[in-house]
């Protein structure tokens, strides 16, 4: 697939009130261009919450079903049989943000994905609570700055997708706003599969990360590019590797951590120690992905 | 056609004969057995639902909500912490303005942990924008769920309804129930439409974005005038149901009320041995009678102060506690009678916490008691020798 090929319709209108370089309306736009017309949006508080508008206007084109923090699978859910019942056959896409999928919101994710409702979940990841002002989640980074671990957060990344895989649906895959057609190619494979798909989506916040607005792409890519993000996809249990991340196997073919950190302001105090931590942390992601791979192949 | 069945069971048949589409619940005693009758119907085949079985309350809320968005005639039931755990999204619901109908068998919040029969889980609810209903028998839960559906789908009201029935007093214990036939039911109750708005991609709308404040009270206004618009609504559809069905019960049961000088107000199942006990106060001369409401949300107020600017004193029996305020049933009739002319004496009771039973004896006694505190008035001439006076 090709950038040109890409649909022309425009779902998230101009003038909406995300901040400059916001990674979660650039996820909408280009998760809605792969989606299409035939589509229900389920937003939870959030960053869009914010970002659609307030009433009397919207700028989501598509239908959307604002719902409570914790309830967007569940929402969903009740979408989806909704439609069943009546014949009706439209996509239900969940667009939560990783409070919303790794915190509050993981115990509804659990029960769809164990029902393999027949929704897809994109999770955009900002790694943080950035919408009622940068507070860590669970899916917050070792390390990072956020105004509720002002020294820098003590524990790992809560791995979700990895999670949502061990419930065996169908279809499981990371992506970052930074690789855009590996992130549409993933969402249109998504939406042929029936049951559950779950869509995690790397996205760079310059507000909450304290980078430069122009610089979200680049922080995006050098988060794939170092393998402190891995573009992999699961389908029917089989993890396959995707854009950049497939040469990305050894260590020396990734570039060095300091790169991805040095550009944004949460990781400004880190140690060498805590450098070297978060080193081993990806070093060891990437031999648990070898393995599965090595496994496979073994078979 | 007559059948024995619990309050539970009457539940669920009147879900099934209400043909509802989506239903999604988690189990909780002493509800379940409503969710697992609505199981074995969908799964043979004699209901035509999707049935989502999921892993909280608060889960099967959102599904309702998602549900009733998408336009499907929508069904839950809960209890007590389960209740309380969905709350978030029972608010959600109404406000969303979405006609979802809710079952809730009363029962006790712990700690201590108890299952038994009490009204506090649904009481803390009344403020959250649904219509409510207490049944008093296994034929009005029936009933009252069917009617439900009318009441909430009415354009002029689209809000949701929960009916409570007592824990194990209705839920558990069999009664005869007229179950009637479903070709009568669905005249009575044709299927859900799409007005004003149910999601459809090719007329996109967006549900529940943000609102300033410059919408907001307006929005809110308009939620608390359809509760309000219910009224008429609920009553029509009592008559039409009468019509049909031959059975008629209005915002307000009231049981020898019409000469009474005494009265006991209450609400649920319990209503039925407060009605004994009048009858036994009848045989000794004393006019008693019993008031049992029938809908919390909206409040009957007017009716209820209509009735009660003939009586001489009222006990009001609440089988709630709202900790440091005490009964909310007790706070609700006074501030009613307010704006009265004529506000009769008043005394409240709390008893039957946590499922304790209430006899007709206990009854009987709360008569005597009220009486007797009407006789001697707020201020009580203490010692007071009458022989002395003359009198």
């Amino acid at each position: 697939m090709n950038i040109k090929d890409l649909n022309k319709e425009e779902y998230i209108l101009p003038g909406n009130s995300s901040c400059p370089g916001c990674p979660a309306s650039l996820g909408l736009r280009l998760l809605t261009k792969a989606v299409g017309d035939n589509a229900i949006l389920v937003i939870p508080a959030s960053c869009m919450t914010v970002i659609q508008g307030a009433y009397p206007h919207t700028s989501i084109k598509l239908p959307t079903l604002n719902i409570a923090f914790a309830a967007s699978a569940a929402a969903a859910s009740g979408l989806s049989a909704a439609f069943e019942i009546k014949g009706k056959s439209h996509s239900i896409v969940v667009y939560a943000g990783d409070g919303g999928t790794a915190d509050i919101g993981l115990q509804a994710l659990s029960g769809a994905a164990e029902r393999n409702e027949n929704i897809t979940y994109v999770c955009y990841d900002n790694e943080a609570y950035q919408n009622t002002g940068i507070q860590r989640s669970s899916s917050t980074p070792y390390g990072a700055w956020t105004t509720t671990t002002v020294k820098g957060k003590l524990e790992q990344k809560k791995d979700v997708p990895k999670i949502v895989a061990s419930h065996n649906v169908p279809y499981v895959a990371t992506a970052s706003i930074a690789y855009p057609i590996d992130f549409i190619e993933k969402v249109r494979k998504a939406l042929k599969i029936g049951g559950f798909k779950y869509i995690h989506l790397h996205a760079p916040c310059p507000t909450g990360w304290r980078f430069p607005a122009e610089k979200t792409i680049e922080v995006g890519r050098l988060a794939v590019l170092t393998g402190a993000w891995i573009l992999y996809e699961i389908e029917k249990g089989v993890l396959q590797l995707t854009g950049p991340s497939k040469n990305l196997l050894e260590r020396s073919a990734r570039k060095p951590i300091q790169e991805y950190l040095k550009l944004q302001g949460r990781f400004q105090n880190l140690t060498d120690e805590m450098i070297n931590k978060i080193n081993e942390d990806i070093e060891e992601k990437w031999n648990e992905i070898k393995l599965t791979i090595k496994l496979k192949e073994n078979l | 056609m007559i059948q024995v069945l619990t309050g539970n069971h009457s539940a669920a048949y009147a879900a099934l004969l209400s043909d509802v589409e989506v239903v999604s619940a988690y189990p909780i005693t002493p509800q379940t057995q409503i969710v697992e009758k609505i199981a074995e119907f969908v799964e043979t085949g004699k209901l035509k639902a999707k049935y989502v079985r999921v892993e909280s309350e608060h889960s099967a809320m959102a599904v309702c909500v998602g549900a009733s968005s998408a336009g499907a005639r929508t069904f839950t039931a809960t209890s007590s912490h389960g209740l309380l755990h969905m709350s978030e999204m029972v608010y959600w619901a109404s406000a969303a303005r979405l006609p979802i109908v809710m079952p809730v068998v009363c029962r006790t919040l712990g700690p201590p942990w108890n299952i038994w029969n009490e009204h506090t889980d649904m009481l803390l609810l009344r403020d959250f924008g649904w219509i409510q209903f207490f049944a008093e028998s296994n034929q009005e839960v029936l009933d009252t769920i069917i009617q439900a559906y009318r009441i909430a789908e009415d354009e002029r009201v689209l809000i949701p309804v929960m009916v409570g029935l007592d824990a194990f007093t209705l839920s558990h214990t069999s009664e005869p129930v007229d179950v009637p036939e479903i070709e009568s039911v669905r005249k009575f109750l044709p299927p859900r439409t799409n007005a004003p708005y149910v999601f459809d991609p090719s007329n996109p709308f967006t549900f529940g974005n943000l609102a300033y404040p410059s919408h907001h009270m307006e929005i809110k206004y308009m939620h608390h005038k359809a509760v309000e618009d219910a009224r008429k609504v609920i009553l029509e559809v009592d008559d039409e149901w009468n019509k049909i069905f031959c059975r008629k019960y209005g915002f307000l049961d009231k049981f020898m009320c019409e000469d009474a000088k005494v009265i006991i107000l209450t609400i649920g199942s319990s209503a039925g041995d407060a009605k004994e006990a009048a009858k036994v106060l009848r045989k000794a001369g004393i006019a008693a009678g019993v008031l049992r409401i029938r809908v919390i949300n909206p409040f009957p107020s007017k009716e209820l102060s209509n009735i009660l600017s003939n009586v001489e004193a009222v006990a009001v029996v609440d089988r709630n506690l709202s900790p440091g305020n005490g009964g909310i049933l007790l706070e609700k009739i006074k501030s009613s009678l307010y704006s009265s002319k004529y506000r009769p004496f008043i005394k409240g009771y709390l008893a039957g916490l946590g499922g304790r039973d209430i006899t007709v004896k206990d009854y009987i006694k709360i008569f005597e008691k009220t009486l007797e505190a009407y006789k001697k008035g707020e201020t009580e001439w203490f010692n007071l020798n009458l022989e002395m006076t003359g009198s």
